[in-house]
């Protein structure tokens, strides 16, 4: 409801609000950039984690089915922009032919998950999401004999890098006066392409479909004697989300130049999922903010971790990596804890939970 | 034939195993509908805390009998792992039996990386081997071979099943657990302490993991921290391919499970011609699963649950 609301006639002091954000965004890879190039990097995934936690927020949080095997779709992105785009078959197709095959190859296989498993509810639907996860993944790992096609374990190498024309993102050069590394250009497209997957989410929460899917998620009987094709309505949330997943693989292969199976394992839907869950299903920015923390939580108790202990102890006494994890998992448990709805939940959310119902679906 | 009866024996072996930690899984999940993402390392943990006692007693006497080492280990890992079930459930799910559901999963994942990270901080990174103190002997059946050791799982498996059975169906212990199964509010109206038949669960279910462990461990003879995921996913599967929620769709499926496996790992290259190796015997028991899901959407003994809003 707050987004429609928003989205009709922009107040003043929403749009200091918004130009104040631009801002802070269209130099924010220069200040971190400071630090080091490897944040700028570490910005990036986190990016990318925003589009795949937006796609998986439309299953999830939207339609309410839980999926556990969406990187799976995030995969499917990537190897397909590797296959296409690399020394690997010798294509090297240009992004906006690549881009819109890996979408609609994203979209095919969520709506093959998607068909076999409409009948399932709740947690059944989530074992099978996460075999169908696996299964793609196991693929991947073994699609190198007898026809060499991803190239096993070893992964894909030498995959091209984003380019329009000539403008390549993959290298570093000087723009009007300023110098500008691959990391940072690509923070921008990444950036363009996520605000277009918010503006997209926004538009379908509200949207005939959108709301469809809240029907579902709140109660599938009553939503089909409301004359919602369920069938329909939920197919069409497993292959929007599997899209921007698909699109976001895509955007990680050409980012990363390399890809292998051990990117797409269980963890990495788990990972997700969490960030979902963490921000507030269902509420577009609190996913965001779910996303960016979670993405960049673990990296910066990385860059934390050991020089506390040099400071505390004088020398590295517990495995900083253990330690690093040991304080992620207390971080979920806390959260969860003590704001259960996610920190950012929707408005219609925080009241169902402040109500007495006690409702656990 | 030799080789459907090898890889049914393994299939059992393998299936004990799965069951027992299914039963954790289905315990849990029938009574606070919860997936308990953490089961699997505490199956874990119970691994690591036996190899360490075999480990340390070996090295101080080798000549020391297997059954001690075999008896120290479970009466630590025992108390280890419902010491670690039972804090998880007061510390991290009680607190959310009222919230979503999805919120109290995220804890379970949670409790499941700290757990992880905890077992890697005290016992390393490396796999612990398990001392060779158990010299099972190996008897031939029908071309087959069978080791003393892949009985004996079975057989403790089978009995500890029949155990649980016999708690669940004939003590009054079981009587309020399958109530607090059916409706926590109703039984909690008559007079049944649910915080009690919870914490016990966990008990029970962590006390079946640690036995688990100590199989695996003594099976494949090494234990490392990150072995848990695994294999609590594929009891967890087995868990749905029963039915979640009903403890002998639980050991059926377990069962099932490891013999699909087994199987479907030494027969997938004939049957493909060679096309597909056995490193696709996961994508195997993944398969059967989806297709049992498909036709049999709440699994092979699951009751068919009306649909509620």
């Amino acid at each position: 409801m707050t987004a429609l609301s928003q989205s009709r006639g922009v107040s003043s002091r929403n749009l200091l609000g918004i130009v104040l954000i631009g801002i802070v965004l269209a130099v924010l890879p220069f200040v971190l950039g400071m630090a080091g190039q490897s944040w700028v990097r570490i910005l990036n995934f986190a990016l990318l984690y925003v589009m795949l936690s937006l796609g998986l927020n439309i299953v999830v949080g939207f339609a309410g089915l839980l999926d556990l095997g969406y990187i799976a779709f995030y995969a499917v992105g990537a190897y397909t922009w590797a296959l296409l785009a690399s020394p690997h078959f010798g294509l090297h197709l240009p992004f906006w032919a690549i881009l819109p095959i890996s979408l609609g190859l994203a979209c095919l296989f969520g709506v093959l998950l998607g068909a076999p498993t409409l009948k399932l509810r709740g947690d059944y639907l989530a074992i099978v999401t996460l075999g169908f996860g696996e299964i793609i993944r196991i693929f991947l790992n073994n699609l190198n004999a007898p026809v060499n096609i991803t190239n096993g374990p070893q992964g894909i190498n030498r995959i091209d890098g984003f380019k329009v024309g000539e403008f390549m993102f993959s290298r570093s050069e000087s723009l009007m006066g300023m110098r500008f590394t691959s990391p940072e250009k690509y923070y921008y497209l990444l950036l363009g392409i996520t605000l277009l997957i918010i503006l997209v989410c926004m538009r379908l929460q509200n949207s005939r479909i959108g709301r469809a899917w809240e029907a579902i998620r709140e109660d599938e009987i009553a939503a089909k004697a409301m004359g919602i094709n369920t069938r329909n309505v939920k197919l069409l949330a497993f292959a929007m989300g599997a899209s921007f997943g698909g699109v976001a693989g895509a955007l990680f292969a050409a980012m990363q130049g390399f890809v292998s199976p051990e990117s797409f394992s269980l963890t990495e839907s788990i990972s997700v999922l969490c960030m979902v869950v963490l921000g507030g299903m269902g509420n577009i920015p609190g996913v965001i903010l779910g996303a960016i923390l979670l993405a960049a939580l673990p990296e910066f108790l990385r860059a934390v971790v050991e020089p506390l202990q040099r400071l505390i102890f004088g020398e590295v006494v517990l495995d900083p990596e253990g330690i690093r994890m040991l304080l992620f998992g207390l971080a979920m448990v806390c959260v969860m804890l003590f704001r259960p709805a996610g920190l950012w939940p929707s408005a219609v959310r925080k009241r169902e939970l402040a109500g007495t119902t006690g409702d656990r679906t | 034939m030799d080789i459907f009866i090898q890889q049914l024996v393994n299939g059992l072996t393998l299936g004990s195993v799965y069951a027992l930690v299914a039963l954790g899984y289905t315990m849990v999940y029938g009574i606070i509908g919860l997936i308990n993402f953490a089961h699997g390392d505490v199956v874990m943990i119970g691994a690591m805390a036996a190899t360490m006692i075999a480990s340390a007693m070996v090295g101080g006497d080798p000549n020391v009998s297997a059954f001690a080492v075999l008896g120290a280990g479970l009466l630590i890992a025992i108390p280890l792992c419902m010491a670690v079930g039972w804090t998880a459930e007061r510390v991290a799910y009680r607190p959310l039996r009222r919230a979503p559901r999805l919120a109290a999963l995220i804890t379970a994942i949670g409790v499941s990386i700290i757990l992880q990270n905890l077992a890697m901080m005290v016992w390393g990174r490396n796999y612990l081997s398990f001392p060779q103190i158990l010299h099972p002997q190996v008897f031939e059946l029908g071309g087959a071979r069978m080791s003393s050791l892949q009985i004996a799982i079975v057989l403790i498996a089978a009995l500890l099943m029949g155990a649980l059975f016999a708690i669940v169906h004939k003590t009054r212990l079981g009587t309020a657990m399958r109530a607090t199964a059916q409706n926590r509010e109703v039984a909690g109206l008559m007079g049944v302490n649910i915080n009690t038949v919870i914490s016990a669960a966990f008990l029970i279910g962590s006390a079946l993991a640690a036995i688990a462990g100590m199989m695996v461990t003594t099976y494949y003879g090494v234990a490392q921290y990150t072995m848990g995921f695994m294999l609590g996913l594929k009891a967890f599967t087995a868990a749905v391919l029963g039915g979640i929620g009903n403890l002998a769709g639980a050991m059926a499926g377990g069962l099932l499970l490891g013999i699909i496996e087994s199987l479907g790992a030494g027969y997938i290259g004939d049957l493909t011609g060679g096309f597909l190796g056995s490193h696709y015997q996961d994508v195997f028991a993944f398969v059967v699963l989806v297709m049992v899901l498909i036709f049999r959407p709440s699994g092979l003994l699951g009751e068919r649950v009306g649909d509620r809003a």
